[in-house]
């Protein structure tokens, strides 16, 4: 190991002893001053986010004896997560004062998630990708109880623990098994082994082990059939928590499996580069991301609960990014993923506002009758998100979508791309309906929630217009994102 | 069949009936140790396979996955016993809180 080494994972160092440092400031923070902790948190996640942005154009580089990767695609995904996480901090302040949920292991907890999120996104070996899945996950758990002791927060973490356990068991197994049948656990050193032993490439036991690896990976994406888990968990945990769940682990987790199928590229002849998925795999995917998308979407239509509608949605959301996995171009991907990204906080920041300020926190739809027309901001702000979310230009969720179905069909999957744009069509009946009630409906009872004090609170105002100004900037300036992805050399996903 | 795959396959019936207990088992202890069992499975295989490899690397991810599993029990326990105290019992045929 030398200094260059340290520099592939900057971010999630930086994240990682942020994390572990907090932890012992906090003990010295009193109990009456613990947003002092989130501030500081807001820092460490901040100065992660300068330290990739900072890097993101640099050559490719691997370090610790080719177990992590620096690209273009880990440095972006890491911008994202630090924003995002940054701004669920601020969400956070006023949220867990309102609900009594202020104690200070939260934030050095979250920022240990962000730094497994960090380590996913270098891993180029699938024994880091297992660690990296574990180190955001075993945080996440712990804080989506974090509202205990009220029991849809404990139900949330228990059922969030034993999937996501099971799921891992089947990961780890699945990279024993690979290792059985090749050897090696680099993705590199795989993608080669393929190419030198074609008989490798019909091996019973590689298949098995990817198999599960790909069973592990799905159930962290939440893809259609192993999303049984998400709409649970989701509305029981804290709505920060969900809110932080929603966006950053999705990005994460959806570039770790990007690598891990660049990883099984060469399992069989596919189309020219920069399509970085075998013909063997890509039906599979195609599927999968078929049946999520459809199931994501039917689903959302029914729901009663605007918390639970957004789990459905990210359920969606999944299925769309997925079909630009089964297309094999990430640059698409990732840029859906920050689109959604951005869109779905903007929407959790009104959920947040209501949670804020209200006795009980209540997401049923009526709750949010006329919500709109006394706090015209919160009503614009979810407006824009739900544009986006649906794929309205001049929002986020239109370019993204725009290319993610551009790379679908470039890769000679157009039915694909036609029930992508049918499911979008139908997840306008349920975004809709959110600005209906929003702004059409009379509240059945006096309301509780003061108008001033849905926008009072500065932080979480911050974290609105950063989200609502994102969602329409990456949708009128995409090109100021991509250059981000592209602006270094050619990128490979694995090498 | 060469030593090794014998190792193998003791792990895959491990994985197997730890993967079964975690369908079939309703007690959130019982599912918590299936889960154990199916990473334990994966140890078992780790150190076979090293061994047909002739490699160290098999036998050290074996330590990096007990260390997580080792955390996965700090965490895991601690939500049981904080369910436990609230709603008295650890089935999870119980938890139904949350409905769609």
């Amino acid at each position: 190991m030398n200094v260059a080494d340290l520099e592939t994972v900057l971010p999630f160092l930086l994240l990682a002893t942020g994390g572990v440092a907090l932890l012992l400031v906090d003990l010295a923070v009193p109990q009456a001053r613990k947003s002092l902790t989130g501030w500081l948190a807001f820092v460490v996640a901040l100065a992660a986010g300068v330290s990739a942005l900072a890097l993101v154009s640099g050559k490719t580089m691997k370090g610790f004896a080719g177990m992590v990767q620096a690209d273009a695609f880990a440095y972006f995904a890491d911008v994202l997560l630090c924003v995002v996480a940054a701004l669920v901090i601020l969400l956070s302040l006023r949220y867990h004062t309102a609900r009594g949920l202020m104690r200070g292991e939260f934030y050095p907890l979250l920022l240990l998630s962000l730094s497994g999120m960090s380590l996913a996104v270098h891993a180029a070996d699938l024994l880091v990708v297992f660690l990296a899945i574990e180190l955001l996950s075993i945080p996440l758990y712990v804080l989506s109880g974090f509202a205990r002791p009220r029991l849809e927060s404990e139900e949330a973490a228990l059922k969030y623990f034993l999937t996501g356990a099971f799921a891992s068991g089947f990961l780890v197994y699945g990279v024993a098994l690979i290792y059985g049948a090749s050897g090696t656990t680099a993705l590199g050193d795989l993608r080669a082994a393929l190419l030198d032993n074609p008989a490798l490439t019909s091996d019973a036991l590689l298949m098995a082990g990817l198999a599960l690896v790909m069973v592990g990976l799905l159930f962290k994406i939440a893809a259609v059939p192993f999303h049984f888990w998400a709409p649970d968990v989701y509305e029981g945990a804290p709505t920060t928590v969900t809110a932080f769940m929603a966006t950053a682990t999705k990005a994460a987790a959806f570039l770790a499996l990007m690598r891990v199928v660049a990883g099984f590229a060469a399992l069989s002849p596919s189309l020219a580069q920069p399509f970085e998925v075998a013909d063997a795999l890509r039906p599979m995917l195609a599927l999968i991301a078929a049946i999520t998308m459809i199931v994501g979407n039917v689903t959302a239509l029914a729901q009663q609960n605007v918390k639970r509608m957004l789990a459905y949605s990210s359920i969606a959301h999944a299925g769309y990014a997925l079909a630009g996995v089964a297309s094999g171009d990430a640059t698409a991907v990732l840029f859906y993923l920050a689109a959604y990204a951005f869109a779905t906080l903007a929407a959790f920041v009104v959920l947040i506002a209501v949670g804020s300020t209200e006795g009980n926190e209540d997401h049923r739809y009526e709750a949010y009758a006329g919500l709109g027309r006394r706090a015209p901001l919160l009503g614009v702000i979810m407006a824009l998100a739900m544009f986006s979310l649906i794929g309205i230009p001049p929002t986020a969720g239109f370019v993204g979508k725009y290319f993610l179905f551009r790379a679908v069909v470039a890769s000679d999957l157009t039915w694909l791309a036609v029930i992508g744009v049918l499911t979008s069509a139908l997840s306008a009946a349920f975004y809709l309906r959110v600005l209906m009630v929003l702004f059409m409906r009379e509240p059945e009872t006096a309301p509780e929630a003061e108008p001033a004090a849905l926008a009072a609170d500065a932080p979480r105002m911050v974290a609105a217009y950063v989200s609502a100004a994102a969602v329409l900037l990456i949708g009128v300036f995409p090109s100021a994102v991509l250059a981000l992805l592209t602006g270094g050399e050619l990128v490979a996903l694995v090498r | 069949m060469e030593p090794t795959s014998f190792v193998v396959f003791l792990s895959s019936v491990l994985f197997v009936i730890g993967a079964l207990g975690v369908l079939l088992r309703r007690n959130a202890l019982m599912i918590f140790m299936s889960i154990e069992l199916m990473l334990n499975a994966a140890n078992l295989a780790f150190v076979a396979f090293a061994q047909r490899w002739a490699q160290l690397a098999g036998q050290v991810f074996v330590f990096f996955v007990m260390t997580v599993a080792a955390a996965e029990v700090a965490v895991g326990l601690a939500l049981i016993v904080t369910i436990f105290r609230t709603k008295r019992s650890t089935s999870v045929d119980e938890l139904a809180q949350l409905r769609g």
